[in-house]
Order: C-alpha cells, then sequence, then structure tokens
C-alpha cells in the first residue's frame, strides 16, 4: 500500500495546477479585471514549471491514491503535449480577448483548471478518478465556450455544449455503474485481471459500449459528434484553438488508456468486443470528416470537420491495438497539435477593420497581401490533408502501418480513400488563397505571438521529415508502458 | 564523406538550397526581385545540371550494382534514407537537370506575376523528382513522388490558363487517388519483408497471391501518373492550362515517374503478377495507342493535341516495358528519354507562339512559315521526331520497344504499329495547319520569328534529338547491365514459379 505522502508525491504536478488555480483565482479576485493579462502569463508559467516538474519524473509506471492515479511514461508525453495545447491556446488568447472586450480574470483560471481535469483523466487508473477528470475538464470548458456571455453565438454553443456534455456524461456513469456491477470493481489493474478477452458477459458489454459512447463524444467521433461543428463555430476563436487541441489529446490518451489497460488481456492481446466498436467509429469519423466539411464556408466549422476526420484517423490506431497503433496514436496526436494550433493562430490572424472574420472566402488572394502567412498555411493545410513529406503524412503513414498489420486492411483503404476526399476541401483553402483575386487585405502585422506560433507549427511540420527520429524513439519507448 | 556517398544528396537538395535563397530575396522594386530571382533559379539548374553531369562521368556502366550509394538511419524501424543510382535512373535524372535549365529560360519572359514563387515552385518540384529517381528506399521514394504534387498544382493553379483551377484539382486529386492505394501495398510490404529497402525489397520473394494485389495497387498508382487508358484524362487538361514551362516538366518527366516505378517495382518486386496482368497492360496500352491517337487527330487546341500523343506514346512504353524482353524494356527507357525531349520542345513550339498571339488554337494560325523560318524549321524537326522518323531519338525508341513488344505478341504489337501511322497523320496535319498555307490572318501579320533567347533554348533540344537518333548506343551503352539484370531476373523468376506450378499438377 502507498502512503499518503508517497501518493502526494506522485501528484505533484496536479497539486501545483490546483493551488495554481486557486491562487490565481485569489489573485485575479482582489485585483481585478485589469490583471487579466497579469494572470494569463502566470498561468503560462505555471504550465512551464509543472511541465518542467513532469520531465523530472521517474520513467516508470507507478500508482498512487490505492491505485486511483497513475503516472508512467504515456501518461506523461500526452501531459506535455496537453501543457503546450493548452499554453498555446492562452497565449493566443489575451489579445482577442481584450479586442472583444471580454478579458476578464477567470479566463485563465478556467483553462488553468480545465488542464487540471485532463491531466485526472490522463492519469486516471479507475472509473472513479477518470469521471472526476471528465467533469473537471468539462464543467470549465462549458463556461469557456460561453465565455463572450453578451454574444448569442456563444452562449448557444455553451448551452449546446452543457446540454449534450451532460448527456454523454451519462451514458459514460451508467457505462462505468454497469462495468462495476457486473465485475465487483472499478479499479483498472483488477479490470485488466478479472475481464478475459472474448469472454466478456453481456453485462460488461452493455457496460463497455456506454463507456465508449462517452469517450467517442469527448473526442467528437461519429456518430456523437453533432455538437462539435456548433461550439467550434459559436465559441471565442481561442477558445476553438483550445477545444480542438489540448481536449482532444487528453480524452484520447484516456481512450487509448481505458481499451488498453483494463479492457484488454495482460499480454496486450485485446477484446475484440471492443476493437470493432472503435472500427465503425473511426470508419465513419473518417467518412463524414472527409464529405461534410466539403460544404462548410465557415473556416471554423471546417475545422471542426477536419478534426472530426483526424480522430477518425487516431482512432485507426487505437483499433490496431498494438504497439504500433497506440504508437501510431501518439504520433498522431503531436503532429495534429501542432498543425492545429497553427491553422488557429492564422484564423485569429484574420482580422480587419471591423473586427475579426472567419468565412473562408475572405481568404481570397492572400497570397498576394501577406504572402508569407499564406505559404504557413499552405504548409499546414497540404499536411492537413496529409501529402508528404509534410508531418501529417507520418501521423498517417503510422495509423496505416498499425491498422495494416493488425490485418485491418480494409479500414486501411477506407482511410486513405477518406483522405483523398479531405484533401478536396484543404485544397480548396489552397486555391482561395493563391488563385483567386485579393480580397481586402487584413489588418497588419500580425500579433508577434501569432507570428511566432505560426513560424514555430509550420516549421515543425516542414522539418519533421528530417528531424522524426527522436520523436519516434520517445514514442516507441512511451508505449512500452501501456504493455 | 567522399564524392561517392554524398554526391546525390547534394544533387537532390541542391535546387532545394536556390529555392530558400530566393526565398530569401526582397525588396522594393518588383523589377530587380524579378530579375534577381530569375537568374538564381538559372544559375541554380545549370549547378545541378553541371553535377549530374559528372555523375555520367563516374558512373560505371558495366555492372548492374547501385553506385553512388548512400544509407542513413532516418524514421528507425528499417526505415532509413538510402539512395543511388543505376543504369535505369541515371538517366532520368540527367534528363530532370538537363530539362530545367531550358524550363527556367522558357519562363524568362513568359511569366511577370509572382516571379519569386514560381522560381521556388519549380525548384522545390526539381528536388523531389530528382529524389524519386534516386531514391532505394520505399518510403523516401514515396515521400517525393507523392509531394512533387504540392508545387504542380500551384503551378498549374496560379500561372495556369482560363480553367486552371479545375485542372489543378483534377490533377491533384487523380494522381492523389491512385498514389494513396500503393501507400498501403507499401505499408503491407513493410510489414512482410520487415524494411522498406528497395534493394532488398527485390530480392525478397512475396508469395503469388499477395503479388497480384500489390501489383494493382502499384499499378493503380502509375496507370494514372503515365497515364495510361482509360485512366489518362487528367492530363489534356492539365497541359492545356499548365504553364509552357510546367506542360515541358509534366511531360518531360513527371510522365516518366510512372514507366520507371514499372522498371523499379512492378517488375523486379512482382514478376510473377507482372506476368499474369501484361495481356491486360498490353490491351490498354493498344488501345491506348490507337485511340488517343484518333483523339489527337481531332483536337483543335494544340496542346491538347500533344497531350494526347504523349498518351500515345507512352503506350508504345507500357507496352515495351511490359514485353518484359531486353529490346523492349531498352526500347522503353529510350521512348521515355526520347518522349521527354521531344515532346518538351514540342511544348515549347507552341509555347513560342502563345506568347505571340496568346492563343493555341489551331485554327488561329496558318502560314507561319511566312515570317518565321527557322521557327518553322524547329518545328518541323520535333514534328518528326514525334512521328518517329529515322535520324531522330523518336524512331530508335518505338522500332525498340515495338520490336520487343513484337517477340512476346505480335498481334498487340501490329496494332500498336498503326499508332506510328496515325501519329504521323495528326503530328503533319498539325503543322500543315500551323506553319503551312498563305499567311491570312490578319494577328500573324507582324508576327516575329524566334529571338536569341529561344534558339538558346531549341539548340541542345535539337542536338540531343539528332544526336539520340544516329547514336542511340550512347544511351544503351549506360542503361544495358542494369537491364540484363532486371531481365535475367525477372524471367528466372517467373520459370521458378511455372515449375513450381507444374509441379503442383
Amino acid at each position: 500500500m502507498t502512503t499518503l505522502s508517497s501518493s502526494l508525491s506522485l501528484a505533484v504536478p496536479e497539486l501545483m495546477m490546483a493551488i495554481g488555480a486557486m491562487a490565481l483565482l485569489m489573485f485575479g479576485v482582489f485585483r481585478g479585471d485589469k490583471s487579466t493579462s497579469m494572470v494569463s502569463w502566470l498561468s503560462v508559467l505555471l504550465f512551464i514549471f509543472v511541465g518542467l516538474n513532469i520531465l523530472g519524473q521517474p520513467g516508470e509506471r507507478m500508482t498512487a491514491f490505492s491505485d486511483g492515479f497513475v503516472i508512467d511514461p504515456f501518461s506523461q508525453f500526452v501531459k506535455v503535449l496537453i501543457l503546450t495545447g493548452s499554453g498555446l491556446a492562452l497565449i493566443m488568447s489575451m489579445d482577442f480577448l481584450k479586442a472583444e472586450r471580454i478579458a476578464r480574470f477567470e479566463y485563465p483560471v478556467l483553462v488553468v483548471l480545465a488542464t487540471l481535469g485532463m491531466f485526472m483523466m490522463v492519469s486516471a487508473n479507475d472509473l472513479i478518478s477518470l469521471y472526476m477528470g471528465i467533469e473537471l475538464q468539462s464543467l470549465a470548458l462549458y463556461v469557456l465556450a460561453a465565455f463572450n456571455r453578451d454574444s448569442q453565438r456563444s452562449t448557444e454553443a455553451g448551452l449546446k455544449y452543457f446540454v449534450l456534455g451532460a448527456l454523454s456524461s451519462g451514458l459514460l456513469l451508467y457505462g462505468c455503474s454497469l462495468i462495476y456491477g457486473f465485475t465487483g470493481t472499478t479499479n483498472f489493474d483488477t479490470l485488466r485481471e478479472i475481464l478475459v478477452p472474448g469472454e466478456w458477459s453481456l453485462g460488461v458489454i452493455i457496460g463497455v459500449v456506454f463507456v465508449a459512447a462517452g469517450l467517442a463524444f469527448k473526442v467528437s467521433a461519429v456518430p456523437f459528434h453533432m455538437w462539435t461543428p456548433d461550439v467550434y463555430e459559436g465559441a471565442p476563436t481561442p477558445i476553438t484553438a483550445l477545444f480542438a487541441a489540448a481536449p482532444k489529446i487528453a480524452a484520447m490518451a484516456l481512450f487509448v488508456r481505458v481499451m488498453m489497460w483494463p479492457l484488454s488481456g495482460e499480454l496486450g492481446n485485446i477484446a475484440p468486443e471492443w476493437q470493432q466498436i472503435i472500427m465503425l467509429i473511426s470508419v465513419l469519423s473518417m467518412v463524414v470528416g472527409a464529405f461534410a466539411a466539403i460544404g462548410q464556408t465557415n473556416f471554423k466549422r471546417l475545422m471542426a470537420y477536419s478534426s472530426i476526420g483526424h480522430m477518425g484517423y487516431v482512432l485507426m490506431g487505437l483499433a490496431a491495438g498494438s504497439v504500433e497503433g497506440v504508437q501510431g496514436v501518439l504520433i498522431y496526436l503531436t503532429v495534429y497539435l501542432f498543425m492545429t494550433v497553427g491553422v488557429f493562430a492564422c484564423i485569429l490572424s484574420m482580422k480587419r477593420k471591423e473586427g475579426m472574420v472567419e468565412e473562408i472566402s475572405e481568404l481570397s488572394g492572400l497570397a498576394k497581401n501577406q504572402p508569407i502567412l499564406a505559404m504557413a498555411l499552405l504548409i499546414l493545410m497540404f499536411s492537413l490533408a496529409g501529402i508528404p513529406p509534410l508531418a501529417g503524412f507520418f501521423g498517417k503513414f503510422y495509423v496505416i502501418l498499425a491498422a495494416v498489420k493488425a490485418g485491418l486492411v480494409p479500414l486501411a483503404v477506407i482511410g486513405v480513400l477518406a483522405s483523398v476526399v479531405g484533401a478536396y476541401y484543404y485544397l480548396r483553402i489552397v486555391k482561395i488563397m493563391y488563385f483567386d483575386d485579393p480580397a481586402e487585405p487584413f489588418i497588419q502585422p500580425m500579433a508577434g505571438e501569432m507570428r511566432v506560433i505560426l513560424g514555430v507549427s509550420s516549421v515543425f511540420v516542414v522539418l519533421f521529415a528530417v528531424f522524426a527520429f527522436p520523436l519516434m524513439s520517445a514514442t516507441s519507448y512511451v508505449t512500452q508502458s501501456l504493455f | 564523406m567522399t564524392y561517392d556517398n554524398s554526391v546525390l544528396t547534394v544533387l537532390t537538395f541542391l535546387p532545394l538550397l536556390g529555392a530558400v535563397l530566393i526565398l530569401l530575396i526582397n525588396g522594393d522594386d518588383h523589377e530587380i526581385v524579378n530579375r534577381n530571382a530569375r537568374s538564381a533559379a538559372l544559375w541554380t539548374t545549370l549547378g545541378t545540371f553541371i553535377l549530374s553531369l559528372s555523375l555520367l562521368m563516374f558512373f560505371d556502366s558495366s555492372t548492374a550494382e547501385f553506385q553512388f550509394e548512400v544509407e542513413r538511419e532516418w524514421l528507425g524501424g528499417n526505415i532509413n534514407y538510402h539512395m543511388g543510382l543505376d543504369g535505369i535512373s541515371i538517366l532520368f535524372v540527367i534528363l530532370t537537370t538537363f530539362l530545367m535549365p531550358i524550363c527556367i529560360l522558357a519562363s524568362w519572359e513568359a511569366i511577370t506575376e509572382r516571379v519569386k514563387e514560381y522560381m521556388i515552385a519549380f525548384l522545390v518540384l526539381e528536388t523531389l523528382m530528382i529524389g524519386v529517381f534516386c531514391s532505394l528506399d520505399l518510403v523516401l521514394f514515396y515521400l517525393f513522388f507523392e509531394a512533387g504534387l504540392i508545387p504542380m498544382f500551384l503551378i498549374i493553379g496560379v500561372w495556369g490558363g482560363a480553367r486552371r483551377v479545375y485542372a489543378s484539382y483534377k490533377f491533384f486529386l487523380y494522381t492523389l487517388l491512385g498514389s494513396v492505394l500503393m501507400l498501403v501495398a507499401l505499408i503491407a510490404m513493410y510489414i512482410m519483408a520487415g524494411t522498406t529497402d528497395i534493394t532488398s525489397l527485390i530480392e525478397y520473394d512475396f508469395p503469388a497471391g499477395v503479388q497480384t494485389w500489390l501489383w494493382l495497387a502499384f499499378f493503380a498508382s502509375f496507370a494514372v501518373k503515365m497515364p495510361m487508358w482509360p485512366v489518362h484524362t487528367w492530363l489534356p487538361d492539365a497541359h492545356v492550362e499548365a504553364p509552357t514551362a510546367g506542360s515541358v516538366i509534366l511531360a518531360g518527366i513527371l510522365l516518366k515517374m510512372g514507366g520507371y516505378g514499372f522498371l523499379r517495382f512492378s517488375l523486379p518486386m512482382f514478376p510473377v503478377a507482372s506476368d499474369l496482368f501484361t495481356p491486360l497492360v498490353f490491351a490498354l496500352s493498344v488501345i491506348a495507342v490507337i485511340y488517343t491517337s484518333l483523339v489527337a487527330l481531332m483536337q483543335e487546341d494544340m496542346k491538347k493535341l500533344i497531350a494526347y500523343s504523349s498518351v500515345a506514346h507512352m503506350g508504345l512504353v507500357t507496352l515495351g516495358i511490359f514485353a518484359g524482353n531486353i529490346e523492349g524494356i531498352q526500347g522503353g527507357i529510350f521512348q521515355m528519354l526520347s518522349h521527354g525531349i521531344i515532346s518538351g520542345a514540342l511544348f515549347l513550339c507552341v509555347g513560342v507562339v502563345y506568347d505571340r498571339i496568346h492563343t493555341r488554337e489551331i485554327a488561329a494560325y496558318g502560314g507561319l512559315v511566312n515570317r518565321m523560318p527557322i521557327y518553322a524549321a524547329i518545328f518541323m524537326l520535333f514534328t518528326m521526331g514525334n512521328v518517329g522518323l529515322p535520324g531522330t531519338s523518336g524512331f530508335i525508341g518505338e522500332i525498340t520497344s515495338l520490336m520487343g513488344a513484337f517477340k512476346v505478341n505480335s498481334w498487340a504489337a501490329t496494332l500498336a504499329t498503326t499508332g506510328v501511322i496515325l501519329s504521323a497523320g495528326y503530328a503533319l496535319w498539325l503543322y500543315r495547319r500551323v506553319v503551312f498555307g498563305e499567311l491570312e490572318k490578319g494577328s500573324l501579320k507582324t508576327i516575329l520569328d524566334v529571338g536569341p533567347r529561344e534558339i538558346i533554348i531549341f539548340a541542345p533540344l535539337v542536338i540531343m534529338t539528332l544526336y539520340l537518333g544516329f547514336y542511340p548506343a550512347s544511351v544503351f551503352d549506360i542503361t544495358d547491365a542494369s537491364v540484363q539484370n532486371l531481365v535475367n531476373d525477372y524471367t528466372a523468376a517467373i520459370d521458378a514459379h511455372q515449375d513450381i506450378s507444374t509441379a503442383a499438377n
């Protein structure tokens, strides 16, 4: 058994975040709204310290709080990604909030709390702690979606997200209770021992289906994706940037852990029961994501469908259920994080005198007005489409590799065909930027932080092919902890 | 770092370096920026060409081994950065570097908008094309092969004609659809053989049943790229809308990647399946030769006519390659090189008059010989090359590949030979309508003959067409050992398979 102090010592990053969030909240209360940017930068600083602390943690699997909480290289890797996503979203928010006159100090505090929730999700080793993490994250995000409370679109997005999110939490909780009822435990390690793949009782199967449905909602996989376009479109843009990256990564990591640890056998032999479910939602997500995006005119909505499609590919890696599959998931998520953040830095730079614009047609002729911005967005679009030698290709390559190796050739074929359809709408953005006549230029110069973020993400995407090796070896090492 | 293990890396990425330099050119005066971009691109491509010639000097044509090999760890898991050249690939590299300065020169005055981006796109494309022919790793090959779509998409879409958007989309999506299936096959091969190294994969024996599927997946990609009937429809659109230099690269090099793919992958890695599907390829090739030649007869747009004639000529190439004997494959390679020069030159010929009159419609021309005698002579030479007149490189390519095909399947070869007659029909008729006759059109009354820049562009092409026509051994000597080796392995693999199947009966 672990003592309280050793448990606490493993949860230092989470404790730092929790205490930090409360301290920042108090600081904000005393100083008022004028302290928003101060609180934001302090939050970023907090993220950096937490990140350093995570990197200093021991690189082995350890559990705490009566096995309800786990740290392992897998969780550490994902947490660093989450911090990057949240931190960058926070940095991108500051100017936007001021311009929209919604700069309130609660904003960064909520982001920190949501990130803490994501940490709990990633480190959950028990159905209870899983649920706790999801709820902490979701409740903070519901508020953030509706953060522009005077805007009808934003409040609608928040409400929609809340209602549908509550429904999915209900499904998840129902599934958890069924699993508990039929196995007598909520602990992942015990479940791993009890549940023999291929020999589940009906109750467990139903429970797992509910849990999978709840998690599919969080990663916005089809058919639980309906909320995504509306929330993406309605939420303030930097919040959308946050939604698109960090929570997706956290939910996907949780998905991987639930499927690969408690619901798989000791030797990593996966249960056919859940493999079918994942395959189905993977195919649906890839196909719906590709086709539904074609008709979109709003950039944020387009990114919503794009992320649905990408989650489909990530799920393909999970469906393979192998070492390669999980490695593919991690590579894909890393690449996806940089691409998404880069694209949102572009969207946040689409500023005119009359305010922010979000329609794709506004990009018309951007290559003439702002060649550098256009080239960066071009690179990101081709990368999202999965064209080599850009990073997006390698993400797809490794999940397809895993799928083929697991014998899921039809899934892989559907995936690559869907990527051709997907290429169509990414090309459309390139076409609008490069082939069409210039529209009125955006306000220049771009904000400094956007330039840095966009520059870093496009350089990452371009040079990935050259410097991929460290990431390959890191993910391959990290993946071992789940098997 | 010796010459041998660094030359291919330098050669491949030299144009990219040039592109980065051009990216850094900045200034307020557009004219100066444009001029600098043009000269930087020209010097880069010339330097690359000269460097590639040094390959020819050090190349040992007596062996089928890969030369100038370089291998470095790359992605881990047996996916390495591996490059090398043999007798089959080296000439395609030379063809690429040879055509590139010509393309830059051809765009000198034709491109006035966004010159910097244009030159960057071309140089990036050159890197990718050289990379395709040098790669000895399947993933690396795929990377270069697929990435070429990006600059070409932009070249057609930004600097193209009226229907450029449609053409660029069609080009991109068509070729992408073909290639993604190859990606799945490539991954399957990696899993089966445990490596993506091309030299090891050639040694590896894929089971006959699997070969069929892998062959089909690779075929999907290469047939589109080639392009073979009936998946050729993207080519006329792309050619018509692309700027002149884009058409030259498209016809001269990008199409050759399909044929190169057949030679590098389909035949050596899946010999049994290649043998199995030879009748299919022959049928498609014969249809391509006859059908597209007939279609070419009916074209009213000069570029479209040449585009269809390209499809027909590529039909002869596939015919030769899948004949699977020395004549056929030698002829196929020669035909590809020759077509790269001749069709590129024909597109440049169209470009010359297009730059002056701004139309490609055949009916808008006539009687050009009266005001443009030098142009008429140049155009004549390449028309004859396209027809396959003895003395031009076109003849050698056609005759050898048909000879190879005749040995295997006399019917297919006979039918395909009618394509040669038809090609005389459309090419000469085009020439008559454009160049001969009375000069009646008002817009042509003041047209000027080719200038010094254009003569510099055409001179190397003229020389190469005649040189290869009179002295084809210069090519055959280089390709000989590699082709011998390929054919030996190919027939041995097929024989071994037949022995097994007869033993099983």
